[in-house]
């Protein structure tokens, strides 16, 4: 006799899936601002990771930042020769770094570079049975590796977006004086003079939204790696992949927000 | 390995005592309505086929696994009734060998070892950590792999350090699952006599979940035989394995010719 299982769904597999999965994350992230604030708070951990974050990443941002910084002066310079506005250069560039380039870049990168090394991780301690080990041992995995990892992306990501801006505007700096002499002082006080206070403050609340949202997507894709090894590059690609997603969502955001203030 | 069997176990004392219990994934039915008993003092070894429900048994133990209906009462605590707190006060007190090891695999074996004695016991010097770290290894026979990383040792190793991770809180209770699966006959029968001596030195109760005869047949005080989500045989080794049951036939000529 043949039994024919029927599973019933509220809408369809793939909604109900996709549902339960917003809450999933939801839950994971609420959790998280339960712990963080609670003792223990692993605070050797958290200094491992801030240098794991910033050492993994900082040739790469330093390469990156630079040529980001000679190839947008190398570009912007013939249109603004047409208007002959190459003097507007630094400010232009300025503008476009600290306020853009430079905290997007970054956050790309480590997007990359740390949510994807984050995610394969914690997603081979999931199917290897580590982090199963932790919870017998009564060590809280979510406090030890969740939360450790995701304080070292929210504090290391804004340092080092201020490190690729600096990088950027000095290969920019580079580009320029190659073309008319200027001195590097004169080219960051150009830099700066259109950037006020409420740029700054956008572009480091921006970082510190990316370093977030890089660490809690990477553990939580990590932390929920199923299917042994093939689970571990899933977990790991689609850390990277949701990162990136909602990185350039926040920046649409943020920079709404901000606009909103500035004409307030 | 008879001899190290000689074991003083407290047949009053019940250290596990499950009734009634039943788990289930989605349609699949794993556990039927199990009732378990381990003494104070006991090595129970459960026997079955892969996908038994055998290591959902020792997950819903350490409350790893909720289980869907019925009782687990474990050192005289409802598992399924403690917060986190609780939970974690009671795991302190079982030990939980995994099947492959489950080692820190970016830790050496001295973090390994160390890592749960500095995270669950406060203000321990550093002496207090190298000596216990160093009885452990001692107990398993592997005071030299201390600086080595998980990925440099044997199988057989690597499950005698997950074995001596859990004995470094001085456990009650051991949960070992498939403590001999895939290993050489030569360094299973070196496992099965760690878990006896382990049973004798730190007075342990111990659930060892096994498909493997010999290992069932020198580690368990009782056997359980678990077929289909449900015990089918309770008893010594020789009590279950003298029935006429074909189940428990088929199982034993199996593994009489492997």
């Amino acid at each position: 006799m043949y039994h024919f299982k029927t599973k019933r769904y509220l809408f369809s597999k793939g909604l109900d899936e996709y549902f339960t999965g917003i809450h999933k994350a939801y839950q994971f992230t609420s959790l998280f601002f339960k712990e963080v604030f609670k003792r223990p708070f692993h605070l050797r951990e958290v200094i491992n990771q801030c240098f794991e974050v910033g050492l993994k990443s900082l040739a790469l941002i330093s390469l990156t930042g630079f040529i980001v910084g000679i190839v947008f002066t190398k570009q912007s310079r013939p249109s603004l020769e047409d208007f002959g506005a190459t003097s507007w250069l630094p400010s232009l560039i300025g503008i476009a770094i600290i306020k853009a380039l430079g905290p997007l870049v970054t956050a790309l990168i480590c997007a990359g570079k740390v949510g994807s090394s984050i995610g394969a991780e914690l997603g081979s301690m999931k199917v290897t049975e580590q982090i199963d080990a932790m919870e017998v041992s009564a060590i809280n995995p979510f406090k030890y590796l969740v939360v450790t990892r995701v304080v070292a992306t929210t504090l290391t990501i804004p340092v080092l977006a201020l490190y690729c801006s600096f990088v950027a505007l000095y290969g920019s700096y580079l580009n320029v004086h190659a073309q008319e002499t200027s001195s590097i002082i004169s080219f960051y006080q150009s830099a700066f003079k259109t950037i006020n206070f409420l740029d700054i403050a956008t572009s480091v609340v921006k970082t510190i939204v990316y370093g977030f949202t890089i660490g809690i997507v990477g553990c939580y894709k990590g932390f929920y790696a199923t299917q042994g090894t093939r689970g571990v590059g899933k977990a790991a690609n689609q850390a990277v992949v949701l990162a990136m997603f909602l990185i350039f969502i926040e920046e649409v955001i943020i920079v709404q927000i901000a606009n909103w203030i500035r004409y307030f | 390995m008879e001899k190290l069997k000689q074991h003083i176990i407290n047949k009053e004392e019940s250290v596990i005592a499950i009734t009634g219990l039943y788990k289930s994934f989605d349609d699949l039915k794993v556990l039927k309505g199990i009732d378990f008993n381990l003494f104070k003092g006991e090595n129970v070894a459960v026997l079955g086929k892969s996908g038994t429900g055998k290591s959902v048994l020792i997950k819903i133990i350490v409350g790893l696994l909720k289980p869907d209906r019925g009782e687990v009462v474990v050192l005289g605590q409802h598992v399924d009734q403690l917060d986190g707190k609780e939970l974690n006060a009671l795991r302190l007190r079982i030990g939980f060998s995994f099947q492959n090891s489950a080692l820190y695999d970016s830790m050496n074996v001295y973090q390994n070892l160390a890592f749960p004695l500095t995270m669950n016991v406060k203000n321990l010097g550093k002496k207090e950590v190298d000596d216990a770290v160093e009885d452990v290894l001692e107990s398993v026979g592997l005071k030299d792999k201390l600086k080595q990383m998980p990925s440099d040792l044997s199988g057989g190793q690597r499950k005698r350090i997950g074995i001596a991770r859990t004995l470094i809180l001085k456990p009650e209770i051991m949960l070992y699952d498939e403590p001999t699966s895939g290993l050489d006959p030569i360094t299973s029968a070196e496992i099965i006599e760690l878990i006896n001596e382990v049973q004798q030195k730190y007075n342990t109760s111990s659930v060892i979940i096994t498909h493997d005869l010999t290992c069932a047949k020198n580690t368990g005080n009782r056997i359980a035989m678990l077929y289909e989500g449900k015990f089918l045989k309770f008893g010594t080794f020789e009590e279950v394995f003298k029935s006429d049951d074909e189940q428990v036939k088929g199982f034993y000529n199996y593994n009489f010719i492997q």
